[in-house]
């Protein structure tokens, strides 16, 4: 909640064990960290705009999880939350993100240059290519804390920014507050529109409260380019297009992160950032690029092959379903993407997409032939 | 507060937070401060109006009286349990309501949630209980049973009775403001009261999170098992959180008296039977309540009370005698008439489906319960029900008979 969580101090009049969540039946990495000593050691701890550990783990606590699923179970309320209680948040992080240490540095590199290839992805084959990221604003708390005086804020910086953008960028704001019907549908038509959260993962975290207020979608005009406002982080930048030019997509996501990037700190409020955790989001595994570019491409044969999983684990790929996060395939057509956010640069994953998918659909056209596939399975990247 | 903070930002971590900050010098002061100047700093940067919600398509009591100078008077003001405002009307914010159906739309944290924050909650508990003025009213509070009269339903239309209220343990943070602590706390003494009752009223608890499969099933079949709550009403206020940890259900052997621990009130109290005898309902339902009363009362606890507000509960709805007491009846040909819901009006009666609140009605069988909760006592509102629901039983008969049946002139609202 915004600005002061005093109960805290109020509840420190508790016992450790009596305050301590019960976790006996929980299956996700904040389950998996927290003991009572370590909750006993920094539960009197609050950033300074008041986030405290309590509000950090609510969504871990409410939501036990699933056997197969682990989810990560805290959210950062504020910048400070990583710091204030690395105690907690940094075994997470190393669990969620491949081993990464405290002392780790992580690599930033927006250079679309710097990427190989990518131009060239069969659209027999891939039907859309796709790269999404987040960005956090300085000096503002964080979608699960900030009030309606603050997330109204970003939005105003937000719009002043956005709509600022020209050339292929130039586009239009719509508040999801006062959005007509018309622009509504044309909305949800183009896969634009994101709905009020209904997943408790984000509504236990306090993400949903006061909808839609502050809320709103910009896309620029050709309807490549989109930001959504206030959902479950500050920002989120999405560039997209039909077809296979995953190298036109990411120089586009580039080029206008860096220009929304000059008009936020040209008004004092850059984007959160630091060189251990690369770009700073809501949810812990987001940290470092907040990266997840992807492609939804037709992988009929390979995806029925006894060895897809594993394909994709030594790819450092992960496949969805169409719909996005925890929805199934439809007719064969899988969304595959990087896996990794945290301890690669942009680049470097968004390579990771390009020649894993080449390769993907090399075997998917070899298969569709009565061929074998052994030989072109890959080492672990 | 200010020795923690200090500590906290001192030293070697300090200038790590603030270099990661890239803090300007406001930033700065702000981190640097203790607590009250922060706030100043804060009040600075956001100003009430920058925060005051936008209730332009809401539809609910709290929204009708929250005005702009109320918010900036209050939204700076905490409790002794630090609840806020903000955090009172969360939920109101947050579920627009319908044009048809006005929720309360704010809920309280704490007991002194309803002083700290009255210049909003007067207004809004005159709005929903038919005028009753806290600031000049005071509410009677009158548990005796023995004045019910013609409280014995005929059971060819009365198929059940129940009578229900809540209690909250004074001391203790209610269920949106409650830490896990404090949950477990409330747990702890009702558990321990109920374990002293004996006799007709003597029973059992069962823990929700080490329920076995055999006891709920149980208690699912009796009808007595409470889910974790999905309505956006009670999940934005917050009450939804650590489920299932320290809820639980009490009952008695003959499974006539029930408790719920830590659902949307400390304790919700339910005494029901079969049949329509709504009389011996409502005695044990006194009796129960008055001895769950002196068995906390002897290790020193005590319920939310007072003169002003009745017994004090979450939800501004159920303040005074937070009782429902009503019958599932059966009226084939008087749930027909297009004058039902003006008699169930006129009694002060209201009905719902058999599934409870918003619910819809199976067959002709419905949930006949009063409309009020504060301004009258629980013997008064007892006593309305029971005439009402013999006067609709009158209006069936009379219907079967083929005679015709007249709109009862309107029940008196309290005059104090």
């Amino acid at each position: 909640m915004p600005f002061g969580n005093t109960h805290n101090n109020f509840k420190l009049n508790y016992k450790v064990e009596d305050e301590f969540p019960d976790l006996s039946k929980h299956n996700n990495h904040m389950a998996k960290v927290l003991t009572k000593e370590l909750y006993g050691k920094i539960r009197d701890r609050q950033t300074p705009s008041g986030y405290t550990l309590d509000d950090v783990i609510q969504t871990g606590v409410d939501n036990p999880g699933h056997p197969f699923i682990m989810t990560v179970g805290c959210v950062a309320g504020d910048e400070e939350s990583y710091e204030v209680f690395k105690d907690l948040l940094d075994p997470i992080i190393s669990d969620r993100h491949g081993g990464y240490k405290p002392t780790d540095k992580h690599v930033t590199d927006l250079n679309f240059e710097n990427l190989k290839g990518g131009d060239d992805l069969d659209p027999a084959y891939v039907l859309s290519s796709r790269v999404r990221t987040g960005r956090s604003i300085k000096g503002f708390t964080l979608p699960p804390h900030n009030s309606r005086g603050e997330r109204r804020g970003i939005e105003k910086l937000s719009v002043e920014a956005l709509t600022s953008l020209d050339g292929e960028f130039k586009g239009k704001y719509y508040p999801l507050k006062s959005m007509t019907d018309a622009e509504q549908d044309q909305l949800i038509n183009d896969h634009f529109l994101f709905d009020k959260p209904v997943s408790p993962l984000l509504t236990c975290a306090g993400m949903a409260r006061d909808w839609p207020d502050g809320r709103g979608i910009m896309h620029n005009d050709n309807k490549t380019f989109l930001v959504w406002v206030n959902e479950e982080d500050h920002l989120r930048v999405i560039s997209m297009q039909q077809g296979g030019n995953m190298r036109e997509v990411f120089k586009r996501f580039c080029v206008g992160l860096k220009k929304i990037e000059e008009i936020f700190k040209k008004h004092g409020h850059g984007f959160m950032w630091n060189e251990h955790l690369g770009y700073i989001l809501t949810c812990p595994s987001n940290l470092g690029t907040g990266l997840r570019g992807g492609v939804h491409v037709k992988l009929p044969k390979l995806s029925v092959h006894a060895k897809f999983d594993e394909i994709l684990g030594r790819l450092r790929l992960q496949k969805r379903g169409t719909g996005g996060v925890d929805t199934a395939s439809v007719g064969g057509v899988f969304d595959i993407s990087n896996a990794d956010r945290l301890g690669s640069s942009e680049v470097a994953q968004v390579q990771l997409v390009v020649d894993g998918v080449k390769l993907m659909v090399e075997m998917e056209k070899k298969l569709e032939k009565g061929e074998a596939i052994d030989s072109m399975i890959p080492a672990q990247k | 507060m200010a020795g923690s903070f200090t500590r906290m930002i001192a030293g070697r971590n300090g200038a790590v937070l603030l270099a990661s900050l890239g803090a300007g010098t406001m930033a700065t002061g702000f981190l640097m401060s203790d607590n009250p100047l922060a706030a100043e700093v804060r009040t600075k940067l956001y100003p009430p109006s920058s925060d005051f919600p936008d209730l332009r398509k809401h539809n609910n009591c709290m929204a009708k009286a929250l005005t702009p100078a109320i918010y900036g008077r209050l939204r700076d003001k905490i409790t002794p349990n630090n609840w806020t405002l903000d955090q009172c009307i969360q939920t109101g914010v947050d579920n627009p309501g319908h044009p048809f159906i006005k929720t309360v739309g704010c809920v309280a944290g704490d007991e002194e949630s309803y002083e700290v924050f009255s210049e909003l909650f007067d207004p809004i508990i005159k709005d929903r209980h038919n005028g009753y003025d806290p600031t000049t009213m005071t509410h009677p509070t009158d548990l005796d049973a023995s004045k019910i009269t013609n409280g014995v339903f005929d059971d060819k239309y009365v198929l059940s009775s129940r009578v229900r209220t809540g209690r909250s343990i004074r001391g203790l943070s209610l269920p949106p403001a409650c830490s896990r602590a404090e949950r477990r706390e409330v747990e702890r003494v009702v558990v321990m009261a109920l374990a002293g009752l004996k006799g007709d009223l003597a029973g059992r608890y069962y823990g929700l999170q080490d329920l076995t499969d055999k006891e709920q099933q149980q208690l699912i079949d009796d009808h007595f098992l409470f889910d974790k709550p999905v309505s956006p009403l009670l999940t934005c206020a917050f009450m939804a959180r650590d489920w299932p940890d320290a809820r639980g259900i009490w009952h008695n052997n003959e499974k006539t008296f029930l408790i719920w621990v830590n659902e949307e009130d400390h304790t919700r109290v339910i005494s029901m039977e079969k049949g329509g005898n709504m009389k011996r309902v409502f005695e044990r339902f006194c009796r129960g309540l008055k001895q769950v009363e002196q068995l906390i009362q002897e290790r020193g606890w005590e319920f939310m009370w007072n003169e002003r507000l009745g017994y004090i509960l979450t939800c501004p709805s159920n303040l005074g005698t937070g009782l429902r007491a009503g019958v599932h009846v059966r009226l084939p040909n008087l749930s027909k008439d297009t004058r039902f819901s003006k008699i169930l009006d006129n009694l002060r009666l209201q009905k719902r489906g058999t599934g409870g609140v918003d619910t819809a009605a199976t067959g002709d069988t419905f949930d006949i319960s009063n409309n009020d909760r504060l301004g009258k006592s629980e013997v008064e509102l007892v006593q309305m029900l029971v005439d009402g629901v013999n006067y609709l039983i009158e209006c069936e008969k009379k219907m079967e008979k083929g005679q015709d049946i007249k709109v009862p002139s309107p029940v008196t609202q309290f005059r104090k």
